[in-house]
């Protein structure tokens, strides 16, 4: 059996509801190695990493084609959303 | 204006009697879109209902690697035990009818519930009497294999049975229907069936339009894997059938009769029944609902969310429905708060198997815009043509995790 994480509701508990987008990174990002999840990682690194996915200088199966669907500062509010989960 | 006074005292009778109470939101539908809505929603202080007839759903992204014998059905299934201990009370019935006035769901086993906002999330029911000969008991002998687990099973028995030498068909619907590329990655996987184990078969697919999903990168890789194996015609070749005999084995297009040895029939589709006797399915069959929230345009206080409902341009996908659930379990709960809700962004990822171990993929990032879900200009796209292998298998191991993650997320 799989280990039951929590859904988007216990991620919610800790602090604020996700900013417009962010919600939807946990169909991927979760209990893999392959696609790991997002939750409490440094938003700095994750804006280094958004950043070069949206101007291509960062090679990506499908994260290049996502990031260039928000402005900088959306991302960055992801961002700093995520490094706030525990 | 004393219909409405009649009708606001109706409606307040059973609002005033539970106004102490925490409250009720109801989720019809057990799939994808809402055992992710259901968990969701446990993060407001609300009674949570889930509604659903069976104690475990059968995934269907992966069936069609299922069908190609490269994976188990086992692997597809999923329960509800880690849905209930979250908190959820789920109720394993059917739901058959909504008083949208009195907000009252009314169940297959005659109990009723009121709810404060109703969300389905019913998924697709077949529309039987679209291509003449096609009904229910005609699936029985040529499987749409598009819902359930009977169906998924059904299509790998009689390609197993098929001898060396057969042919397989399959027919395709026009836009919409459940997950758009899904055909395709069913075509190339049973043409890598047939190619590996029953060499001197063919695949004949007969589609009824001449476009579709991830086309440049699915017929490339058919012509690289399959080329003697898969045949692909598209509408303006006579791909549309216009009647199915299932005692022949046979199709017919305008233009002539196919016979098979295995059929495979995905007809047009509609939004699950339930939709359409709680009067939020329009005239095409789906249900259109608010980008933001989910709520129907036609019913108020009722959402529909995953591949019953049209938005726009997001596509109808398990992806799709769950980050859809998300965002409207968000906005029931601002709603239900007295709060305006989000102007939300979503995204859709669909990964498709051309090959085991080689996959594409389509994805999106969209917004609410003029009252639907639009692109956003710039975002999206498919995999490049010119990917290597090293790069398909890469998005084979990530289609691989989506669907570990996003069950997780689902059913727990």
């Amino acid at each position: 059996m799989r280990r039951a994480l929590p859904g988007l509701a216990l991620l919610l508990m800790a602090a604020g509801p996700p900013p417009p987008g962010a919600s939807s990174c946990t169909g991927c990002h979760g209990p893999t190695p392959q696609i790991p999840s997002l939750a409490g990682r440094s938003a700095t690194e994750m804006l280094t990493a958004l950043d070069g996915f949206r101007t291509g200088k960062r090679p990506a199966t499908v994260m290049d084609r996502i990031a260039k669907g928000f402005t900088e500062a959306e991302l960055s509010t992801i961002a700093a959303w995520w490094e706030d989960r525990k | 204006m004393k219909r409405r006074t009649v009708l606001s005292a109706m409606v307040a009778a059973p609002f005033v009697a539970r106004a102490q109470a925490r409250p009720r939101v109801v989720v019809v539908g057990g799939g994808f879109g809402g055992a992710t809505a259901a968990r969701s929603l446990l993060l407001g202080n609300l009674e949570v209902v889930l509604i659903e007839a069976r104690d475990v759903y059968t995934a269907c992204p992966f069936s069609n690697a299922v069908i190609a014998g490269m994976r188990e059905i086992e692997q597809q299934r999923f329960g509800y035990g880690a849905i209930v201990s979250d908190g959820v009370r789920v109720i394993r019935d059917t739901a058959v009818g909504v008083d949208a006035d009195r907000r009252r769901l009314t169940l297959e086993s005659g109990a009723s519930l009121i709810y404060d906002r109703l969300i389905l999330s019913p998924g697709i029911d077949m529309i039987w009497d679209a291509i003449p000969g096609y009904d229910a008991t005609a699936a029985d002998t040529m499987p749409h294999a598009w819902k359930g687990e009977a169906q998924t099973l059904l299509l790998r028995r009689q390609l197993q049975a098929m001898d060396n030498g057969g042919t397989v068909i399959m027919s395709i619907p026009a836009n919409p229907y459940r997950c758009p590329p899904g055909p395709y990655e069913r075509a190339g996987l049973i043409a890598w069936y047939l190619q590996r184990t029953k060499p001197k078969s063919k695949l004949l697919v007969l589609d009824a339009k001449d476009t579709f999903s991830k086309q440049k990168l699915f017929q490339a890789a058919w012509k690289r894997l399959y080329p003697n194996t898969l045949e692909w015609v598209g509408l303006s070749d006579g791909g549309k059938i216009a009647r199915a005999d299932p005692r022949a084995g046979a199709v017919e297009t305008d233009f002539q009769t196919h016979r098979g040895d295995v059929v495979n029939i995905i007809p047009p589709q509609r939004a699950g029944h339930i939709a359409s006797v709680a009067g939020v399915a329009d005239r095409t069959g789906w249900c259109p609902v608010d980008p933001a929230t989910f709520e129907s345009r036609l019913v108020p206080k009722i959402h529909v969310i995953g591949d019953a409902a049209i938005m726009g341009a997001m596509p109808k996908s398990a992806f799709a429905a769950n980050a859809q659930a998300k965002v409207c379990a968000l906005a029931v709960l601002r709603m239900l708060n007295g709060q305006a809700p989000d102007d939300p962004r979503l995204i859709n990822t669909c990964y498709s198997l051309i090959a085991p171990n080689r996959a594409i993929s389509v994805s999106g990032v969209y917004r609410p815009l003029n009252g639907l879900l639009a692109d956003i200009d710039g975002a999206g796209g498919t995999s490049r043509l010119d990917a290597t292998d090293e790069t398909s298998a890469l998005e084979a191991t990530y289609a691989d995790a989506w669907f570990t993650t996003v069950t997780t997320e689902a059913f727990g």
